[in-house]
């Protein structure tokens, strides 16, 4: 099922360094998302072949990568609409991304809910709901699960800045830490929810500075360095591994679309949009990967291009499942008897 | 030797809880303290901490977590301390445990206990009877026991099926019902209701407490040769309509009865149902008997004139039955 796991590049010789084949995976699945959601954005919502909310990652793709590529098949996601990247890892092809934004039956809700709002069980990802904290104290549910049944494994759930404002944010990580339970929490600061910048969500300066509140450790690393954000998790599942409890990673980025396809945006002041322009995480990655030799020009060129033609073949495959039937309205209500 | 309401529901809890080592409670107070109840007392000592899970005061934070665990295939039972606080946890219940299945496929097979109504002097905020928005939730299942058998027999279906399942129990029958429940293991199927007194004069569709109010009345309106029939929902969503309708369909007259407050209540969309598809039948209007529009007040003489009694229900199948 997985796009991803085994292209050619991965394994020529350049990239047996472990770090330089890591890098590789993260610069894959940046990629893959970003050309993925510029596909939805720019061209299929554009061409009125998906209709209804648009929300993508971009400028954002280190959160989900760096982090999903630590957990193991066992730990339990809770991506953000915003994290796209964290079904390609679990292995969710990108026709089925596409089947799902354009409401046919080969998407994972087979038409039932839109965009980012899917899940599968099976590979332990859980679908969000729009008011986004309520999955904070349900990833707390399922980290507590994990530790019920003796696992060592952790739950992995993402928000937003403005999610941090709503009490079930609160009542999630508060429930957690009191019960030690192994979830790792990752905050998408991009410092917009919708219109609202981060200076009338909360007083204080970071989101991580709430941690010490809850008597759990948090820290801030910069959003758009993957490499940074990857550390950052690995000390954050280790805690969790051990039984030490919550573990909040508040991840500094910029939102360089509007809230979604319809909203330009036209509140955030044009400076912001040059200054973190210049901090792209996949440019930042091509180049660090260019200068220790890990990839040249040539390879770059041609990873895009492999991205690009996977992507052409998804967005066909998804045009060509059909729409769902209107009798499938009343089903999955409640378990068939 | 007889066993109460409050006993039944705590039976089929430690019943489920041994048979399924997947079972497990979330709550407040319900470890140390034993619930403010006293339903889970004994069960820390016999289930321990892993099982029995008192967390802080935080409604949404609590159903959310039966939720994940849920998900992850355990099934919880979480307790509401007062079905009044569940407005707390909403979002969570209609918008998170009841669409899952339908948007993702993904079961959540928790149960909440929510202790409602009121007869307690329990004031606003620990009387109410919360039940129709759920109804109202595509995706949730409602259950309103009124005997000791159903509670017991229900508890154990709701643990048991692989939906969300939300459990009101009734404060005011906790001690006040008692009966002698079979020694062997057996179930309640949830979406049944119960014809409890038999009649061919009027129906009485109710639930819950109200149940007894329905057969009190019933008793006194046989000393005048008037033969009620008592449904009793126990299930309100999905709903039985076809014990109802068949019980219309026999009495040709019904009246509705809930503790619940009027507009909104089920007894209106129990009329719709009986309008829609046994209307030939009625030989005369279709009448409701319940609380008012207001919340329930604290003070004696108020909560008495707030929740029907015995004397309103009597007074208007009589009225019914004559016209």
């Amino acid at each position: 099922m997985s796009a991803v796991q085994a292209t050619t590049s991965l394994e020529s010789t350049k990239l047996a360094d472990p770090e330089a084949s890591l890098a590789r995976q993260f610069l894959y699945y940046m990629s893959m998302m970003r050309e993925v959601e510029d596909r939805i954005e720019r061209k299929l919502y554009r061409q009125g072949k998906i209709v209804g909310g648009v929300y993508v990652g971009r400028g954002q793709e280190a959160i989900p990568v760096g982090t999903a590529l630590v957990a193991e098949p066992e730990d339990v996601m809770f991506p953000s609409h915003r994290d796209m990247a964290v079904f390609l890892i679990r292995g969710v092809h990108p026709r089925q991304i596409f089947a799902q934004y354009m409401g046919r039956v080969g998407g994972l809700t087979r038409g039932k809910d839109g965009n980012m709002h899917m899940g599968d069980i099976r590979l332990n990802i859980v679908s969000i709901i729009s008011a986004m904290a309520a999955c904070v104290p349900v990833a707390a549910g399922a980290a507590l699960a994990l530790k019920y049944k003796g696992t060592r494994n952790a739950a992995f759930c993402y928000f937003g800045d403005g999610a941090t404002s709503r009490g079930d944010w609160h009542e999630g990580i508060n429930l957690a830490a009191v019960q030690k339970l192994p979830l790792v929490l990752i905050c998408n600061n991009n410092q917009y929810a919708y219109s609202t910048p981060l200076e009338k969500q909360m007083a204080c300066a970071n989101v991580a500075d709430r941690g010490p509140g809850y008597g759990i450790p948090a820290e801030v690393v910069d959003g758009n360095d993957v490499i940074a954000i990857h550390a950052a998790t690995r000390r954050a599942v280790a805690h969790a591994r051990e039984g030490l409890g919550p573990y909040l990673i508040e991840c500094k980025t910029f939102r360089m679309t509007g809230h979604s396809a319809h909203d330009a945006a036209e509140y955030v002041p044009k400076h912001l949009w040059e200054e973190w322009g210049r901090k792209d995480p996949i440019d930042r990655l091509e180049r660090l990967m260019g200068e220790r030799g890990w990839a040249d020009a040539s390879d770059l060129e041609e990873w895009r291009n492999e991205v690009r033609r996977e992507v052409d073949e998804a967005v066909r495959w998804a045009e060509n499942s059909p729409f769902p039937d209107p009798s499938e309205l009343l089903d999955n209500v409640y378990e068939k008897r | 030797m007889a066993t109460t309401y409050l006993e039944a529901i705590r039976e089929g809890l430690w019943e489920e809880m041994e048979r399924d080592p997947d079972v497990f409670l979330i709550g407040e107070d319900i470890g140390v303290y034993g619930g403010a109840f006293k339903i889970t007392a004994g069960f820390l000592e016999r289930f321990g901490e892993r099982r029995v899970v008192d967390t802080p005061i935080a409604e949404s934070g609590i159903v959310g977590a039966a939720i994940g665990a849920g998900l992850m295939g355990l099934r919880p039972v979480a307790e509401m301390q007062f079905s009044d606080f569940i407005s707390c946890a909403y979002d969570q219940i209609v918008n998170f445990a009841a669409k899952c299945r339908y948007r993702w496929g993904a079961a959540v097979p928790i149960v909440i206990r929510a202790p409602s109504g009121g007869g307690i002097h329990g004031g606003p905020y620990h009387s109410q009877n919360p039940e129709m928005p759920f109804v109202h939730t595509p995706g949730l299942k409602v259950v309103a026991p009124s005997t000791a058998y159903d509670a017991k027999g229900l508890i154990k279906s709701a643990i048991r099926d692989n939906d969300p399942v939300m459990f009101f129990e009734h404060k005011g029958l906790y001690r006040r019902i008692k009966e002698d429940l079979p020694a062997e293991e057996y179930t309640v199927p949830i979406g049944k209701a119960a014809v409890v007194r038999p009649g061919r004069h009027l129906s009485i569709v109710t639930y819950g407490a109200m149940v007894y109010v329905a057969l009190e009345a019933a008793e006194r309106l046989a000393a005048e040769g008037i033969e009620i029939e008592v449904v009793d929902l126990r299930t309100l969503l999905p709903l039985d309509g076809e014990t109802v309708l068949a019980s219309v369909r026999k009495t040709a007259k019904v009246l509705l009865l809930h503790e619940d407050t009027r507009t909104g209540g089920l007894a209106g969309e129990l009329a719709a149902l009986i309008t829609e598809n046994v209307f030939e039948y009625l030989d005369g209007p279709i009448v409701r008997v319940t609380a008012p529009d207001t919340p329930v007040p604290f003070s004696a003489p108020l909560e008495e004139a707030f929740l029907p009694n015995t004397e309103q229900v009597v007074e208007k199948a009589r009225w019914l039955y004559r016209y």
